[in-house]
């Protein structure tokens, strides 16, 4: 079990994975219940449920997941629709990745945080401006990764469509673009995993309502379970999310696993 | 006979790399018979596949000219069927329907399009593998589907560069086999690439030896075994024969790459 590249059981990895779960949580507990730490700092897992709970009984968790979840679905669907036809073009053309990919490569090291003043001042403070900061966060991530998805096609499989006659655009619709495609969700999958990060900054920083907004205000109000709880039900929805794509990448790209 | 179907006049190829310019292919003439069936051999690094890929028109030659029944061949077309070592088909899609997307061409029904596609299925033996993805399938397996999509559109040349040298020496065996009977059966034109001496001289009615960088024809062999070929041969005195001419031309250019080598 303890060698370098060593098989194991999927019984064993569920075990010791939920084992390792079970330590902390039982750490936290123990921790809070001898009250080692003030339940201002370190509230306990009760506590948090109990919040939790509230929040949920008053509607007020399903708002802010609902307000946060459309503001991902809008930014993130932006990025995407833009990034998928822009990274295919760069990938499979050098005449287009020299206009587009240095630049992108660029803005992408500009970190997303410091854009969050310049969207307040372009946008203000309403949804428009979360949009922003998810479409900037994403974009520019994505549009290199399909790049790269679009360079892996090999060359081979082109060519073979170039000797059956097709055109370019031909080719790039009905070859390039399904070959790279289960390489391109993969990649949807990853950044959407960003969404959530960048979502949250731009709550954080200003907004009126989501989880981010529920997060500063608990701040405020010292509200340290509220805090703690929310950023377990971030967790928990970036799990499933990545989850959800994963398994309908499965279904879509069954074609891809190897199995051979 | 009448004018050669492929014919190919001082093709000369340069790569051209950041260090140095490479002389792959020097003043190349070749004449393919219709219907012939033609195998170039020779060490890796000669120009075989870059020859192939210009017949193909899917590389640019530095000079010289490649002919189809007398007209210059521009750009790739659906009179030369290419089949590639690696495995090139279309993962998103069946066996069946991998035929299928290369007759999108043809002027034809669904219905017939799908009915030839089945027809070629069963030519290399895998009917039963219609509704099978690439990744069901063996590499073995996924070259006869990539022969029989090559097929389908009913070109007049077949280029194959090297289409079973990512398969095991048993699948090698039968592939040649199904691809003689294939052959002998529809005749048509083939330039065929491998480095497998008795691949080429079992399959082919010529062998064309090529000297090392740069690619010049050094000599050729006719083959002159009987048709149809049966894998007995391959032990007869006659194919001993043949199989020592080649064998001994390729060794000559093995060990001049060898003592260069040495030299250095
Ligand atoms: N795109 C390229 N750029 C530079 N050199 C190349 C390129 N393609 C092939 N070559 C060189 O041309 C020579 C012939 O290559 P190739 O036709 O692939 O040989 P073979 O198929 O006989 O092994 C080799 O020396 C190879 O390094
Ligand atoms: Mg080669």
């Amino acid at each position: 079990m303890l060698r370098i590249g060593g098989g194991i059981r999927t019984f064993h990895f569920v075990g010791i994975a939920a084992f390792v779960f079970v330590l902390i949580f039982g750490l936290w507990l123990v921790v809070t219940a001898n009250e080692w730490v003030k339940p201002i700092f370190l509230p306990g897992p009760i506590d948090v449920w109990n919040r939790l709970s509230e929040l949920a009984a008053s509607g007020d968790l399903a708002k802010d997941i609902l307000i946060s979840c459309y503001r991902i679905a809008i930014g993130f669907s932006l990025a995407t629709l833009l990034a998928v036809p822009i990274g295919v073009m760069i990938g499979a053309y050098r005449a287009w990745e020299a206009a587009v990919e240095p630049l992108t490569d660029f803005v992408r090291y500009m970190p997303v945080v410091a854009f969050v003043p310049l969207t307040i001042l372009w946008a203000g403070t309403d949804d428009i401006q979360k949009f922003l900061i998810i479409w900037i966060g994403t974009f520019f991530q994505q549009v290199l990764l399909v790049m790269d998805n679009t360079k892996r096609v090999p060359l081979d499989v082109v060519d073979i469509g170039r000797t059956l006659g097709m055109k370019d655009r031909s080719i790039l619709a009905r070859i390039i673009f399904p070959a790279a495609a289960p390489g391109i969700w993969d990649s949807m999958r990853i950044s959407l995993g960003w969404a959530w990060t960048w979502v949250v900054l731009a709550e954080l920083v200003a907004a009126t309502s989501g989880l981010g907004y529920r997060i500063t205000t608990a701040q405020r109000f010292f509200q340290t379970d509220t805090i703690i709880g929310y950023i377990l039900v971030l967790g928990t929805l970036g799990l499933i999310t990545d989850q959800v794509m994963k398994f309908l990448g499965r279904r879509m790209f069954r074609y891809a696993e190897s199995r051979r | 006979m009448s004018a050669a179907k492929l014919q190919i006049r001082g093709l000369t190829k340069v790569f051209e790399t950041r260090r140095e310019e490479v002389l792959a292919l020097d003043n190349v003439d070749l004449d393919i018979a219709d219907n012939e069936f033609v195998t170039l051999v020779g060490t890796s690094g000669c120009g075989k596949s870059t020859m192939l890929s210009i017949v193909a028109g899917l590389q640019q030659e530095t000079s010289g000219d490649v002919y189809v029944d007398g007209e210059p061949v521009r750009g790739p077309g659906r009179d030369r069927g290419v089949v590639f070592q690696a495995y090139t088909l279309f993962p998103w899609l069946t066996a069946r329907k991998n035929i299928e997307f290369a007759l999108r061409g043809e002027e034809m029904t669904g219905a017939e399009r799908t009915s030839k596609a089945n027809e070629l299925l069963a030519l290399v033996g895998l009917e039963k593998f219609a509704d099978a993805h690439p990744n069901e399938l063996s590499g073995g397996m996924q070259q006869r589907v990539a022969i029989a999509r090559a097929l389908s559109y009913k070109p007049q040349i077949l280029l194959m560069d090297e289409p079973f040298g990512a398969l095991d020496a048993l699948t090698r065996q039968l592939m040649q086999e199904l691809l003689t009977e294939v052959w002998e059966q529809h005749k048509l034109t083939v330039l065929f690439v491998t480095h497998d001496v008795e691949e080429a001289v079992y399959i082919s009615d010529r062998v064309i030896v090529m000297t090392n960088r740069p690619g010049r024809i050094k000599t050729e062999v006719k083959v002159d075994l009987p048709r149809p070929r049966r894998y007995e041969m391959v032990g007869s005195p006659e194919f001993g024969a043949l199989y020592s001419e080649v064998l001994e031309s390729i060794r000559e250019e093995s060990l001049e790459i060898e003592q260069l080598g040495s030299t250095l």
